[in-house]
């Protein structure tokens, strides 16, 4: 116990820099993969099929790449620092939202988009109308799956010079300090835990009511 | 108002879905399309509203080049009903039924307005505004389905299959009114269908595909009375055509083609003789050219004969006549209420062509039972009626 209050005394500014560091790296990487995901799991579903499969398998491909390649490949384009570790994460988030998207505009019912053609809904209006609200569930559950990741994954930046509470993590490793290593695991567990109950409520608050009686 | 010139729509190269299709709907007209499974009844519909775009020919609506129109437009001035009824889970009754104006820029108001109006017209109250579709029974969504069709007031209105998926109660009492409704408002309706009897229910004039060809075109009692061939007789189904003759079949295929006739010029002893002869009560009286002048029965006689008169010298009763087109159904339930024996049938000019009797009644009795053309059933029963009778 006392160990534990003399290293909140001398280290506990540092964590909670450190813990906010890691939110932003992570809420970053997710808003931009998200803003990138959506619109492109929209547009898939509008070439032709053969084409969207193409692109959903290349970013299913560049998704089995280990991430500290990925992070390690940024680095002689990006060169190191938040602003790399950021991108090398927002690329890793786009796979599950991008996938969601795609399939959860995929599943709407197609009578009820050949509806809304026929009444006179523009490819726009559609899409605004019917296929987003309807797809919304799924979408959210990807954005959800994809910061949970996003935290765990974050960590890494530190390699890069993201900081982050990897920072903690990797220095308890390589000085033989455990309390360092529970400093930023046990944030980075409850910041997953966070997001993955934050956005939980979300999905469910987004849903459209008519779907939800439904279930 | 609808009118397609030579309309076909060719799939992968040369597989014709619909083949050279002209005809043309009035404004206001109820036009089924009803064929058997992939005749082309759905493709030929969406050609209309461009959902699917026609290989060759015209289609022209209100004499405008369908073609020629941004699609998004057009079809926001057609009504559309699809199959599946296609209401949105996520919008409420009110969103639904309201959706062509709201993209039509309709005030907020307005379209509230226009939510409560619609549902009155199928008897559901306002408390339904603000459900969800998954909130009603199929039935009630089949009427927000074509309620929603009606909003913008749309003069045409394009419906497929729209009661297909309803249990045959329901789907009747939607039928009646919806084709009430649809009289009512004057709209022009595009209705496919595979089921004849609600064919020949809503159907002003029907249309009839195999193949992506049109086999015939017609008003239901055309093509009861007079199908264009053995494909549409098939499709019309044995049963129903006899079911149906009754209530279409005219005065003039079913009427005695010889009914006893006096001239005018007679007189009055020669008429007891023909009644004598033909062993009737009453004779029709006609002049040379065959017009029927009234008809003459022995009380009439009775009191006129102390002179030597013929018949056109006495006041001859007037007759209750029908016309040869009329509805034998209807000239049925007149003999029976008029508690005549029976009608002379004419023509436009009163021309005497039969009689209808009372024994035409049991002969379309007899054939709605056993089937118009059946002469061993027939014999059958005359044979048990001659046992019968020793
Ligand atoms: N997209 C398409 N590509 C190729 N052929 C098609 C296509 N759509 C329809 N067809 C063919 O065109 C023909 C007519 O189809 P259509 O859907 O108009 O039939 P239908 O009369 O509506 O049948 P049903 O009563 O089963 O709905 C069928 O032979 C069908 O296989
Ligand atoms: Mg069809």
């Amino acid at each position: 116990m006392n160990t534990l209050i003399e290293f909140l005394e001398v280290h506990g500014g540092e964590m909670i820099y450190l813990t906010w560091q890691h939110l932003y790296i992570t809420l970053s990487a997710l808003f931009l993969g998200t803003i990138v995901a959506v619109p492109l799991g929209i547009l898939l579903n509008k070439v032709p099929r053969k084409f969207g499969q193409f692109i959903i398998g290349i970013v299913s491909i560049m998704q089995t790449f280990p991430s500290l390649a990925i992070l390690a490949f940024v680095i002689p384009f990006l060169g190191i620092g938040q602003g790399p570790a950021i991108f090398a994460l927002f690329i890793y988030s786009l796979l599950p939202i991008l996938r969601n998207t795609y399939v959860g505009i995929r599943g709407v019912d197609p009578a009820l988009n050949e509806s809304g053609k026929g009444m006179g809904m523009s490819a726009w209006e559609r899409v605004r109308h019917v296929e987003l609200p309807l797809a919304t569930p799924v979408i959210m559950s990807g954005i959800r799956l994809a910061s949970v990741y996003l935290v765990g994954w974050a960590t890494l930046a530190s390699y890069i010079g993201g900081g982050g509470l990897g920072d903690f993590i990797f220095n308890g490793l390589n000085l033989y300090q455990p309390e360092f290593i529970f400093a930023g695991a046990i944030p980075v567990t409850l910041m997953a835990l966070l997001f993955e109950l934050t956005l939980s409520k979300m999905e469910k608050g987004m849903t459209p009511n008519g779907l939800k009686a439904a279930a | 108002m609808l009118k397609f010139e030579n309309v076909s729509k060719i799939y992968s190269g040369n597989h014709y879905a619909v083949q050279n299709l002209s005809f043309e709907v009035e404004k206001g007209e109820f036009i089924v399309f009803i064929g058997p499974s992939g005749c082309g009844k759905t493709t030929t519909m969406k050609m209309i509203n461009r959902l699917i775009d026609p290989t060759e020919g015209v289609i022209s609506i209100d004499d405008k080049d369908s073609n020629l129109q941004d699609t998004v437009q057009l079809r926001r001035d057609i009504g559309y009903v699809i199959q599946q009824i296609g209401l949105f889970p996520h919008m409420t009754i009110q969103e639904n039924v309201t959706l062509v104006p709201r993209l039509l820029k309709w005030s907020k108001e307005k379209r509230k307005e226009r939510a409560k109006e619609l549902l009155k017209l199928v008897d559901m109250g306002e408390e339904y505004l603000t459900r969800y579709p998954n909130e009603l029974s199929g039935g009630q969504q089949q009427r927000i389905g074509v309620l929603r069709a009606l909003a913008a007031d749309p003069p045409l209105i394009l419906m497929d299959e729209p009661f297909g998926a309803l249990d045959p109660i329901t789907r009747d009492t939607l039928q009646g009114e919806f084709k009430d409704l649809q009289q009512r408002l004057g709209k022009t309706i595009v209705f496919v269908t595979h089921d004849m009897d609600e064919a020949l229910k809503l159907a002003d004039r029907m249309l009839i595909l195999k193949d992506g060809k049109l086999v015939q075109i017609g008003t239901p009692d055309e093509i009861l009375t007079e199908p264009a061939n053995e494909f549409v007789e098939e499709f019309i189904g044995k049963e129903r055509l006899i079911q149906m003759r009754a209530n279409v079949e005219t005065v003039e295929h079913m009427m005695n083609k010889h009914p006893v006739t006096i001239h005018e010029s007679a007189s009055l002893s020669v008429a007891i003789q023909v009644m004598r002869e033909k062993r009737v009560d009453s004779l029709l009286v006609t002049d040379s050219e065959g017009y029927l002048k009234g008809y003459v029965d022995i009380e009439m006689i009775e009191s006129n004969r102390n002179n030597n008169k013929t018949i056109a010298d006495i006041h001859l009763t007037k007759i209750h006549t029908v016309h040869k087109k009329a509805r034998l159904r209807d000239s049925i339930s007149r003999i029976l209420k008029l508690g005549a024996s029976y009608v002379p049938v004419v023509d436009d000019d009163m021309r005497l062509l039969g009689i209808l009797t009372r024994a035409t009644l049991v002969d379309v009795v007899y054939d709605s039972i056993w089937g118009h053309e059946d002469p061993g059933k027939e014999d059958q029963i005359a044979a048990t009626v001659e046992e019968s009778v020793l």
